[in-house]
């Protein structure tokens, strides 16, 4: 028998949450942290991000493509699942309901995020410094940009749990119950980095 | 009143497939060490319901009564658990009984599980060896490995792990916990190994093993403590290879 499509399906999606759509999370994270050492480090970081070579053909091959395709895919998953934490309220439950929740608002503020930047800067905004700066002006916006930051972060984090499931990478409890550790970690040191560069352009 | 002490229950019916469920309450008479089992077979007996009206008596699934057979699972409580097993003096009162969701109700507490029937045959979780002629005793299993596949083979299709599963419903196809891990059994059967590349490929088509979300519900309620997420992830790294195999070939045909 041929193997599905589903099971293709299933680990691309699987795969492209890591590579590249995480490794991208956590440059685009990093890269913003220059914000912390002031708006002269930001734009210059900014300016040397907008200025690599295949601009273009990263962002539509490494950046949108991949997150259309994991996004879509992941709120047919998402909303194929009968969540039932009031019953079984297990850790693991909790986990499993929090990475769908979170996947539906990542897409909410990845969309509007991307509007209020990327596709501004199409229509010939200049994407700096200041245009965080006003945007984060308003309580709203500071209060949306934090909860979409530490939703996405989160499913980041956890979805580096469920990969190294998804893959057999992590097979027996031990590994999985360190991998809960580790993951835990990453989540609480992006948090912080991301945190940190909000609050820089406050 | 009667001197007696009685046991209050209150069990959702339903009268055909396709008819409305509805709640109906029932004492019965308390006696010592009884099961949720021996009180279904008190009203039975005597199929009247609390407000003293005669009612038609419950129908569920029972065979073995000794937690091996899985057919008589159902809601105690709130909880998917088999009711042979489900012993009154530790349960709260009262003591509802519904049938499980995810399988198509027969009868009151009666369910269909035929589609873990039928997965399992979909996944072959059996070892062939019928021939023509003897095939000899085969080789001998590894004892380390025969502890914790002995785990697995405790499984009794009683269905818990599937009503537990948030990805086993009615919008998804998923087959659910249960005869994955069982291909994980066979597979790991020195005769079995010889039809691994099938059960593989089996779990790799639609309604398969990418169906699982990792809650991990399952072997939180399995009964059996049968280790189905370890299964479940062994499984995950079996098709992992199996999946480049069937992509680029492979030296192991
Ligand atoms: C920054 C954007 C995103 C990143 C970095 C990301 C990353 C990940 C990762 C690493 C996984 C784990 C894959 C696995 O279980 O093997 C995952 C799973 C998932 N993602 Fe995303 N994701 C993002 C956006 C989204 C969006 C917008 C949705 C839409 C609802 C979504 C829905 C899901 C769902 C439902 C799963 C669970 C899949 C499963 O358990 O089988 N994700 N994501
Ligand atoms: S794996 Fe456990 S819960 Fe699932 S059907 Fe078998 S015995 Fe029941
Ligand atoms: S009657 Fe067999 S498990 Fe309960």
């Amino acid at each position: 028998m041929a193997t599905s499509k589903e099971f293709f399906y299933r680990r691309l999606h699987s795969l492209l949450g890591v590579i590249p759509v995480g490794v991208f999370l956590i440059q685009h994270l990093v890269v913003n942290h220059f914000a912390t050492r002031g708006p002269e480090a930001f734009n210059q970081a900014s300016h040397f991000m907008e200025n690599l070579p295949f601009r273009y053909a990263l962002e539509v091959f490494i950046i949108f493509l991949p997150i259309l395709f994991h996004a879509i895919y992941g709120l047919y998953i998402a909303f194929t699942a009968k969540n039932n934490v009031s019953r079984y309220g297990y850790f693991r439950n909790w986990m499993f309901t929090l990475q769908r929740v979170s996947g539906v608002v990542t897409l909410v503020f990845i969309a509007w995020h991307v509007w209020e930047t990327r596709i501004q800067a199409f229509l010939g905004a200049e994407v700096n410094y200041d245009m965080m700066a006003n945007i984060l002006d308003h309580p709203a916006m500071l209060a949306f940009y934090i909860v979409g930051v530490l939703s996405t972060v989160f499913h980041f984090a956890n979805g580096l749990w469920t990969f190294g499931v998804s893959w057999g990478l992590t097979v027996t409890p031990r590994s999985q119950r360190i991998s809960t550790y580790v993951t835990l970690g990453i989540f609480i040191a992006l948090s912080l980095i991301s945190i940190r560069t909000i609050f820089a352009f406050v | 009143m009667s001197e007696h002490k009685m046991i209050s229950f209150i069990i959702t019916r339903q009268d055909t497939a396709d008819s409305t469920p509805y709640d109906e309450e029932f004492e019965v008479p308390y006696r010592p060490n009884m099961n949720v089992i021996s009180a279904l077979m008190e009203i039975r007996r005597n199929p009247v319901n609390k407000k003293g009206e005669k009612t038609t008596p419950i129908a569920w699934d029972m065979n073995c009564l000794e937690e091996v057979c899985g057919a008589c699972s159902m809601y105690i409580n709130g909880k998917p658990r088999q009711s042979c097993t489900a012993l009154v003096d530790k349960l709260e009162q009262p003591i509802r009984l519904a049938p499980m969701s995810t399988f198509p109700v027969v009868r009151d507490l009666q369910v269909n599980r035929s589609r873990m029937f039928d997965s399992l045959k979909r996944v072959k979780a059996w070892v062939p060896i019928d021939g023509t002629y003897d095939l000899g005793p085969g080789p001998r299993m590894p004892e380390r490995k025969r502890q914790w596949a002995y785990e697995l083979s405790k499984c009794m299709t009683c269905g818990v792990c599937l009503e537990a599963c948030p990805n086993v419903n009615s919008k998804s196809d998923f087959i659910g916990p249960a005869p994955l891990s069982q291909v994980r059994l066979f597979n790991a059967h020195p005769t079995g190994a010889m039809h691994k590349t099938e059960r593989l490929d089996a779990i790799m088509g639609d309604g398969g093993l990418t169906n699982c979300g990792n809650s991990q519900n399952c072997v939180q309620s399995c009964p059996k403590g049968i280790p189905l997420t370890t299964s479940i992830a062994a499984l995950n790294r079996d098709t992992t290879f199996q999946a480049f195999r069937n992509f680029f070939g492979s030296d192991q045909a």
